[in-house]
């Protein structure tokens, strides 16, 4: 319903878009009769730009977001990503993904887990190393290289799942509420890991969560979705000034708590209740 | 390692209180068993039914009959043993191969799965004893040029038939037990099903694949005697507990040797499958969820 261009920005190596959506839609045949997940979706998705996609359970931005990965086949309407379909792209390792769950093989070790997607695509032993060195660095768990997944908290895993999700430096990241199983304080520092990975590898981001907060954090657009069928409601831009302050001083500034505010508005338009399975916190 | 001297230990101490149960039980139960109309439920206690445990340890070292420069028992039966060994080996590699190369199968084309698993089910249900002369009169009808079809190796196609069984049914529960989000991801890094079998599937399929194995060794184990007996062929374990069966009033220690060696034969291939087991450690960790 609502196709916005990316805000401009400085020159990317791959071209200025990243996705493009255009008439998705998404019809599941249950035996409950067919469920319409996705009606009409458009969406473009600027190179180096953040996006949220927010919304009550069943709004479809899971879908949409397994459909930009290639999971999933969108049943009309077309998904390209850096200008190629979605298979090609998932085929030429265009993304990294991370799901709620880390989703960690348990039989390898932090390190060769980072490792693996290096590993799949056939990066030397030498140059896997010398990554997955940095990464364990960059996500703070150097000393818990060798250790196993099971060895490992909560957070930690999750952290493991970012750190593999980037391993191959992608030019896109598509996550899928990384953070929804964390508690408070795990969630809030991840989050500024992520913005500080980001700004460091200058990743595009499709990113599926339930916290209005966390939506406005980290994204520079924030696209507010609603249910059966599922739809783009409206896409709010968020503009914070990122440069030189403090994580936790962006999160106490009016600026943002009006972004929150604006967010809060744009989902619960046009509908009396509160909405669904969204956090408000 | 002390737990696993004390499991030793145990394992001991079970053996000597085995030995204490037949002995008491030959002491104080009724020399002629007991009986609830026709039917015996416990064994007489006399010297030709349970001859004293000690009298069949003994028998082992004594020579195998009375002819001149005879072996030992316990040598005969070691000897006998080995042959049975090399057979349940050869039955247990052929079922393995089998039963993997069918769980492949099946995990690979969902429609193979509903074709061949309620045969796989069915095979099971056919008695050995029946399997085991139609083997064996097909093995000596085939041709195959240079090499003559030995009657050990209906042996082990038949002992085969039983191995095979617990290692598709696991593997293909094995093959099939990674998660979605495993599945998913694969499918992300565009990873063929070659990929993901090697990545993903073979690794996850260890837990399921191992008890798969220790079944399928016991399995040889017992099938390759109980086909020695059926087929009646000489050297091994089976044909020489249907030997010794004829001693059992002349001779009553000389039928229990053979049982010891098969009971000896399945500790150790039970053995060899628990050595498979110990490299593979690291793949039996559990997934922990965040």
């Amino acid at each position: 319903m609502t196709t916005q261009t990316a805000p401009q920005r400085e020159e990317h190596p791959r071209g200025a878009v990243a996705v493009e959506v255009t008439g998705a839609t998404r019809v599941f045949q249950g035996s409950a009769g067919t469920v319409t997940a996705l009606d009409g979706v458009d969406l473009t998705v600027g190179a180096g730009e953040f996006v949220s996609l927010i919304g009550p359970s069943g709004c479809g931005k899971s879908t949409l977001l397994r459909l930009i990965a290639d999971l999933d086949r969108p049943s009309a309407g077309t998904i390209e990503v850096f200008g190629r379909t979605a298979e090609q792209a998932r085929l030429a390792h265009d993304y990294g993904i991370a799901f709620q769950q880390a989703g960690l093989l348990p039989w390898r070790t932090v390190r060769a887990n980072i490792e693996l997607p290096l590993a799949m695509h056939g990066t030397g032993r030498a140059a896997r190393r010398e990554r997955a060195d940095y990464l364990v660095e960059l996500v703070g768990l150097a000393e818990f290289a060798d250790h196993y997944p099971d060895q490992l908290s909560g957070g930690m895993q999750q952290r493991v799942a970012i750190a593999r999700a980037v391993a191959e430096e992608p030019s896109l990241l598509l996550m899928d509420e990384p953070f929804g199983a964390l508690d408070e304080m795990t969630r809030e520092r991840l989050q500024g890991e992520l913005v500080r990975i980001c700004a460091e590898t200058r990743a595009a981001v499709v990113f599926v969560t339930h916290s209005i907060p966390e939506a406005v954090f980290l994204s520079d657009r924030v696209v507010v979705m609603s249910a059966r069928p599922g739809r783009i409601r409206e896409v709010v831009d968020i503009d914070l000034t990122r440069a030189a302050r403090s994580d936790e001083g962006l999160r106490e500034d009016a600026a943002y708590f009006a972004a929150v505010t604006r967010v809060r508005e744009a989902l619960h338009h046009g509908s009396p209740a509160p909405a669904q399975g969204v956090e408000l916190r | 390692m002390t737990r696993r001297l004390a499991g030793a230990a145990l394992g001991l101490a079970t053996l000597v209180l085995l030995a204490v149960v037949w002995e008491l039980y030959k002491w104080l139960g009724p020399a002629d068993g007991w009986s609830i109309g026709e039917a015996r439920v416990l064994p007489r206690t006399s010297d030709l039914a349970m001859p004293h445990t000690w009298e069949i340890l003994s028998r082992l070292a004594d020579p195998l009959t009375a002819a001149p420069g005879a072996p030992s028992l316990a040598r005969a039966v070691l000897a006998a043993g080995a042959f049975s060994f090399g057979i349940a080996l050869l039955s247990w590699l052929l079922g393995v191969t089998v039963g993997i190369l069918l769980a492949l199968g099946m995990q690979r084309l969902r429609v193979v799965e509903s074709a061949v698993l309620p045969l796989v089910i069915l095979s099971q249900t056919i008695p050995l004893i029946a399997l085991a002369p139609l083997v064996r009169g097909w093995g000596s009808r085939l041709y195959l040029g240079p090499v003559e079809w030995e009657p050990w190796m209906s042996v082990a196609v038949i002992a085969s038939y039983l191995a095979f069984f617990p290692v598709a049914v696991g593997a293909l529960r094995g093959l099939q037990s990674p998660d979605t989000i495993h599945v998913e991801l694969m499918r992300s890094y565009g990873a063929g099903w070659w990929a993901t079998l090697l990545r993903l599937r073979l690794p996850a399929s260890v837990p399921h694949l191992l008890p798969a194995l220790r079944l399928a060794a016991a399995n040889a184990v017992v099938g390759t005697v109980v086909a020695e007996v059926a087929t009646g062929i000489p050297g091994g374990l089976g044909r020489m507990i249907l030997e010794f069966a004829n001693f059992a009033s002349s001779d009553p220690a000389k039928p229990w040797a053979p049982l010891l060696g098969a009971v000896l034969l399945g500790l150790v291939v039970a053995g060899l499958v628990a050595l498979i087991g110990l490299p593979l450690s690291r793949f039996r960790r559990v997934e922990v969820s965040a």
